[in-house]
């Protein structure tokens, strides 16, 4: 379920090719398109931090603070603050763009303009989405231009010690570190010590763009998604389900109110007729056996008006059922049932099919080791459990039969949760309402 | 010779129906009236004030379980009419709600295929009349594959002695079924009741007590 090509930059660090791979190229191109959106903003943003660092260095030192500065600092302060949530719409609008450079994961939606511009620019101030878009604009014309000028600095410090040999053999420069160096001899040490911190640097660079990647995805989707969260698998072809329902049910009434009492009142006639024919009658046979074979049949009718159920559901009940399946599993099962009132027939028909399904599932996809079952009830629900330590990355959308248990699942009016980080464990928890 | 039991029967299936009154007649019962809807149940029954009501669960007007209704609320009325009520499927909750209805005797709850084996059924409607309790051997199975019953602690045999207890057999007919003497049946049942927790009251009432802690899974 999971692919071998890394989705995103952190991701690629990882990798042990990362350095003659593509992604430093993505990371520069991402650092490079950078410059502009935060250097913009680092002014923007310097009008009023550059006179509040000024009046704050003032205030430490004891020095008498301008009280027209005080005026004009709290007047862009607030004209900032009530301007910023509509200056970031823009901003975050490009930089979800620009974030696509080093990870190619997808941002959850933003809220769509419904064309009401005034609701719209009333929903910018009562968002909590747009005051983290606030956040993230401040931080990239703050935090990100730092870290920049420090990486700057590094990078331009190891290449001027790279270019050293040339530039004393060139000149009369003496270039001055810890010690000074005046012929390339003496250079040349530094030289390939630059050229080796390269990669360093190199690597370096990745990481610093990874993590204003991840910052930038945190602020401008919001808090993810707890990975082992339970998510509810959709309700998916609900009408199908609805027209297959109303269907089944037609035949089950047609069955019920046709063929049923009719074959039951065949039944009682042939058993009268035996009550009169005597057991030495050469009829007696053959009447006997008419009489059992339309009793047989009126078995198997109530069966399928019932809807197929397992035969080994009726006999063993619903938790012997799921120890059975259990057993003939490839993989250890374990079934915890704890089920201390009767379940209604077609809930447990459910139940017992999900956990069928489930097991199926967890044979085909999920390469694990050990599963459990586990069957406990609510006040008005089965709850059923399947969890296996399988490689997780369940898909419901990929069909891989879970689209079908949810239907199955919803046709009984029940709920289907799914939660499977990529790497496991997969967790399947089905809850189906049972009346008291 | 005592007088016949009267018999009001409703079945909603024309032929079924005819198939009952035919079968009833040949067991010496008689027939007061027979009808095909929950309404008219009731009326027949207030006319006519009969020993037995059999009835259909699922009937007219609204075909779901129209005619247990009635017939819960008809015993909630008048005690001492026998009920058996046919059900297509096994619903233990059907069973309870019949056997809550008044105390728990002179009531049956039975598969429609039991109708087939005529001879069985027709004793099975005399025992209910004569103060018994049937409960269908499909739902006592059903109820006896429960986890967690508390009837679990029940031996295999005295399973079955308590499954034909529910199916209203007395003592003696018990043990005939199953060739051991009466006391023996005597015993079982005795332990059934101390397992199953049940004070000592009349024997008679503490079966039905056993037969509904079946059907409520735990014992009263």
């Amino acid at each position: 379920m999971t692919t071998n090509r890394p989705l995103h930059l952190a991701a690629a660090l990882r990798r042990p090719g990362y350095l003659i791979s593509w992604w430093p190229w993505r990371a520069l191109a991402y650092a490079g398109t950078t410059v502009p959106v935060a250097g913009a903003l680092a002014l923007g943003l310097g009008v009023v931090v550059a006179p509040a660092v000024a009046v704050l260095n003032a205030a430490r030192q004891g020095r008498p603070v301008e009280l027209p500065v005080v005026v004009f600092l709290a007047v862009a302060g607030l004209a900032l603050a009530a301007v910023a949530p509509l200056v970031s719409a823009p901003v975050a609008g490009f930089e979800r763009w620009r974030l696509g450079v080093v990870d190619s994961r997808p941002l959850p939606a933003r809220r769509p303009f419904s064309g009401d511009v005034v609701g719209s620019l009333a929903a910018r101030y009562t968002d909590a989405a747009a005051w983290r878009e606030v956040a993230y604009a401040c931080w990239l014309g703050t935090v990100v231009p730092v870290a920049y000028w420090t990486f700057a600095v590094l990078a331009l410090l190891d290449l001027t010690l790279l270019a050293s040999p040339w530039l004393v053999d060139g000149t009369d420069d003496v270039i001055v570190m810890w010690t000074t160096v005046d012929t390339p001899r003496e250079a040349a040490p530094y030289a390939v010590g630059a050229a080796l911190v390269l990669p360093v640097l190199w690597y370096l660079a990745g990481l610093l763009v990874a993590g204003q990647a991840t910052v930038a995805r945190r602020l401008l989707a919001g808090p993810p998604a707890e990975p082992a969260a339970l998510r509810e698998v959709t309700r998916s072809r609900a009408r199908l389900v609805d027209a297959y329902e109303a269907e089944r049910r037609r035949i089950e009434r047609d069955v019920h109110d046709g063929a049923q009492p009719r074959l039951t009142s065949l039944t009682v006639q042939l058993g009268l007729a035996r009550l009169d024919v005597p057991d030495d009658s050469p009829a007696a046979r053959p009447l006997a056996v008419a009489h059992e074979q339309a009793k047989e049949l009126m078995v198997t009718l109530r069966q399928i008006a019932q809807g197929i159920r397992p035969q080994q559901l009726t006999e063993l009940g619903l938790a012997g059922a799921a120890r059975q399946l259990a057993g003939e599993a490839a993989i250890g099962v374990e079934v915890r049932a704890d089920l201390p009132r009767p379940v209604p027939e077609p809930v447990e028909t459910t139940a017992y099919y999900v956990v069928s399904e489930a097991l199926a599932n967890v044979a085909s996809h999920a390469d694990a080791a050990r599963a459990e079952v586990r069957l406990t009830q609510t006040d008005r629900h089965l709850v059923v459990e399947v969890e296996d330590d399988g490689r997780g990355g369940a898909d419901p959308a990929r069909g891989t039969g879970l689209t079908g248990l949810a239907d199955r699942v919803a046709a009984a009016d029940g709920r289907l949760l799914l939660a499977s980080p990529a790497g496991g464990p997969t967790l399947l928890r089905v809850e189906l309402p049972c009346r008291p | 010779m005592p007088p016949m039991t009267r018999v009001v029967l409703a079945e909603d299936e024309v032929l079924l129906r005819e198939g009952l009154v035919a079968l009833l007649g040949r067991f010496g019962f008689e027939v007061v009236a027979a009808v095909g809807s929950a309404p008219a149940l009731r009326d027949a029954v207030e006319a006519h004030r009969p020993d037995l009501l059999v009835t259909d669960i699922r009937m007219p007007p609204r075909h779901r379980d129209d005619g247990l209704r009635e017939a819960v609320a008809l015993r909630g009325g008048r005690p001492g009419l026998a009920v058996v009520v046919l059900s297509q499927y096994v619903q233990s909750e059907y069973a309870s709600a019949l056997l809550d209805s008044g105390d728990g005797r002179r009531v049956g709850y039975l598969l429609k295929d039991r109708v087939a084996d005529v001879a069985e059924f027709a004793g099975t409607l005399r025992r209910v009349v004569d103060g018994g309790t049937a409960i269908d051997p499909d739902v006592v199975r059903h109820l006896l594959h429960r986890p967690r019953d508390p009837l679990a602690a029940l031996t295999a045999r005295e399973r079955t002695v308590l499954a034909l207890v529910a199916e209203g057999h007395s003592n003696a007919a018990i043990a005939a079924r199953l060739h051991v003497t009466e006391a023996a049946v005597g015993k079982h049942v005795g332990n059934i009741l101390a397992k199953l927790d049940l004070p000592p009251s009349d024997d008679t009432n503490r079966r039905v007590l056993a037969v509904l802690a079946f059907l409520r899974g735990t014992p009263s």
